[in-house]
């Protein structure tokens, strides 16, 4: 039953980084924005975070700085393609290499360093409680924030106001304009929340998760960031079913090789791709179009008519 | 996605790999060349790392005898040919490609540029222009399982491996061998996380050791991430490639250290001076490419004492990681008994060896 319980913990600790990822690009996306840069702002989060760990010991400043190194990077990529128009996609790939290159650079001289460990949750009582003690009350406030988050996202879009515009301009940005909504601006904002969403991914990563800096170490999981909102169908609490699916898979997979149950590693590394491919097939048929799209102004740029 | 959009997003991601592969620039230049092909990033502080520090005595050797470049991240398949190529066809005069996995890339660029000379680390197929060289790391892990059966409390070993290659695997046999035969209840747990350099999974893969009740973790992975895991948990762990022990100053016992500089300055040397001949080297814990790391304080005296002897007797030949009698897995005899594995049984190895649990990945 421990081990259970340890197994399920080790899942919801691999699942975190790519909810918060994939959140924040749920968002952009929704708003019409398609950033390929989650891998690159990752990478600047999670180093930003070390850094600053490093040089102030406080993890609550570390984590503004992942979010705002994050955010930069997305600003960044808002000037290329909201304000001079670029391609998304090209921008999105550049900006995930300028990242990529930028935190290895930045790291120069921290490798080796040790970050303090990040403090778990305790609840007298409730903490100690067999089985289901440690793994709901006994986890780092970053797992409990990516549940917030998620939640938050998903009322905002789907019950307000804001979230209307927001989605608005990701289905129709001309009729969105027309109406006088400011669709750049919007489209700047949802962009840098996926931005510090990003970051705060990677720093997760860096600070929690192994908690160490090595260049690369994001390896590839803005990328299954990005293929869970597309295996989501752009909607929030399936991105939370996707990263949990994907995360409880990749250590399971583990466990079940120290166990010696024999499962295929590389069979099982493909899983979210193959999910996503599927997804893409199934919603590419007019029959469920309508339930299961894609914001019809994803990855367009926007030229204001008037 | 419109079909439209998706026809951009391909056609943006060859752009974007090509441009990824244009990186190392073209100059003229009059000195010979060398050229290094990493696999993973050199600040990695394992692999690929060791190479850099191979590609750094050779600067500090030739100082301005020779020009030096050096491509990272390049992953094993068909990308490493275009690079290699691109290296080759820009005024390389040697050029060293330091994973398993370039092994038939560097096989086919040779073939096309027959003037530029080739080295490859850990592989087998070798031609007039392209040598082969390895280090036996398996006389490291058999003095580190020795200490490992040794100082296991629960008698359960945890083994992170990459990739089953004949040698991840004959690391694995020479370290149960050598720990089961100083502890026979010794047990080990491998767990294959199918890369060389992931450090969240390999933290995740060291976690789910340590839950299974591994006390001691042993990798065959490129981050430090398992040492650091070790280190925060309190227990035990073997660093890989490099001394590890900034990442584990408590947890580290020992490291297997390749030490690729000397062979690296010699067969430049060769290249200056016009002897430059294809061959193909193994050199292990003798000729100082295997290197152990200082050992942990926390090593009892007599646990010292056997690894010296051990790593002592491999240098001096009297002592062999896998001398019979020794079965496979299956139980089907393999060794008799007094009988050393040839290097090529070694070199192909794909089975485990009697009393490991679990079944190799095909």
């Amino acid at each position: 039953m421990e081990l259970l319980a340890n197994i399920l913990i080790s899942a919801m600790i691999a699942a975190t980084p790519l909810v918060l990822a994939a959140t924040g690009e749920l968002v952009a996306e929704r708003a019409g924005v398609l950033n390929l840069g989650v891998e690159g702002m990752m990478i600047v989060g999670a180093i930003a975070g070390f850094s600053t760990v490093i040089a102030t010991k406080s993890l609550l400043l570390a984590l503004a700085a992942a979010i705002a190194g994050g955010t930069v990077m997305a600003a960044l990529f808002g000037v290329l393609a909201l304000t001079l128009r670029a391609n998304q996609v090209a921008s999105g790939l550049a900006l995930t290499m300028f990242g990529l290159g930028l935190s290895a650079l930045w790291g120069q001289g921290y490798s080796g360093l040790s970050a303090p460990a990040f403090p778990r949750l305790y609840l007298p009582g409730l903490t100690e409680a067999p089985f289901f003690g440690k793994l709901l009350f006994g986890q780092d406030g970053l797992i409990y924030f990516a549940f917030a988050i998620l939640a938050a996202v998903a009322w905002v879009l789907d019950r307000t106001r804001l979230g209307l515009i927001v989605r608005a301009i990701g289905e129709n940005h001309d009729a969105a304009h027309a109406i006088g909504y400011r669709v750049i601006a919007y489209r700047y904002l949802a962009l840098m929340f996926g931005g510090a969403m990003a970051g705060l991914g990677g720093a997760y990563l860096s600070l929690v998760q192994t908690p160490l800096w090595v260049e690369r170490m994001t390896a590839g999981r803005g990328w299954i960031a990005l293929a869970l909102v597309v295996f989501a169908a752009w909607r929030p609490w399936r991105v939370l079913l996707g990263a949990y699916l994907f995360g409880g898979i990749t250590i399971l997979q583990l466990h079940s090789q120290a166990l010696g149950v024999k499962i295929d590693g590389q069979l099982l590394s493909m899983l979210p791709y193959l999910a996503t491919i599927a997804v893409l097939v199934i919603i590419s048929r007019d029959a469920v179009k309508g339930k299961l799209t894609a914001p019809q102004c994803l990855g367009q740029p926007f030229h204001a008519t008037a | 996605m419109t079909p439209s959009q998706l026809g951009k997003l391909i056609a943006g991601s060859a752009v974007a790999a090509l441009l990824a592969l244009v990186g190392p620039y073209v100059r003229a230049q009059t000195k010979p060349k060398v050229s290094f092909v990493y696999v993973g990033p050199i600040g990695d502080h394992g692999w690929s790392y060791q190479h850099h520090q191979g590609l750094q005595a050779i600067k500090a050797a030739f100082a301005d005898r020779i020009d030096t470049n050096y491509v990272e991240n390049v992953p094993e398949g068909p990308d490493a040919e275009r690079v290699i190529d691109q290296l080759a066809a820009s005024g390389s005069s040697i050029i060293f490609t330091t994973s398993f996995g370039f092994m038939n890339p560097t096989i086919k660029v040779a073939a096309r540029h027959p003037n530029v000379k080739f080295e490859h680390a850990t592989g087998f197929k070798q031609a007039p222009n392209v040598a082969t060289y390895n280090a036996r790391f398996y006389e490291g892990r058999h003095v580190i399982g020795l200490i490992a059966g040794k100082m296991t409390k629960t008698n359960t070993i945890g083994y992170i491996a990459s990739f089953p290659i004949p040698e991840v695997v004959m690391g694995i046999n020479s370290a149960y061998l050598a720990a089961k035969s100083v502890n026979p209840g010794v047990k080990f747990k491998i767990v294959w996380v199918a890369t060389w350099f992931d450090p969240g999974k390999e933290t995740d893969a060291a976690k789910a050791l340590v839950d299974q009740g591994a006390d001691i973790l042993m990798q065959h992975t490129d981050s430090p991430a398992a040492m650091k895991f070790a280190e925060e948990k309190g227990i035990y762990a073997f660093g890989q490639a490099s001394d590890m022990a900034a990442f584990g100053p408590n947890a580290q016992l020992t490291s297997i250290v390749d030490n690729w500089s000397p062979y690296y300055v010699k067969r430049v040397k060769e290249v200056l001076d016009g002897t430059w001949k294809t061959s193909d080297t193994w050199d292990g814990i003798k000729e100082g490419t295997v290197v152990l790391a200082p050992w942990s304080k926390k090593l009892p005296d007599d646990v010292v004492k056997l690894a010296e002897a051990a790593r002592d007797g491999i240098a001096a030949g009297t002592r062999h990681a896998f001398t019979g009698p020794i079965n496979k897995q299956d139980g089907s005899p393999w060794l008799k008994a007094g009988e050393r594995a040839s290097d090529k049984d070694l070199l192909s190895m794909n089975f485990y060896v009697e009393g490991i649990e679990g079944s190799l990945p095909k």
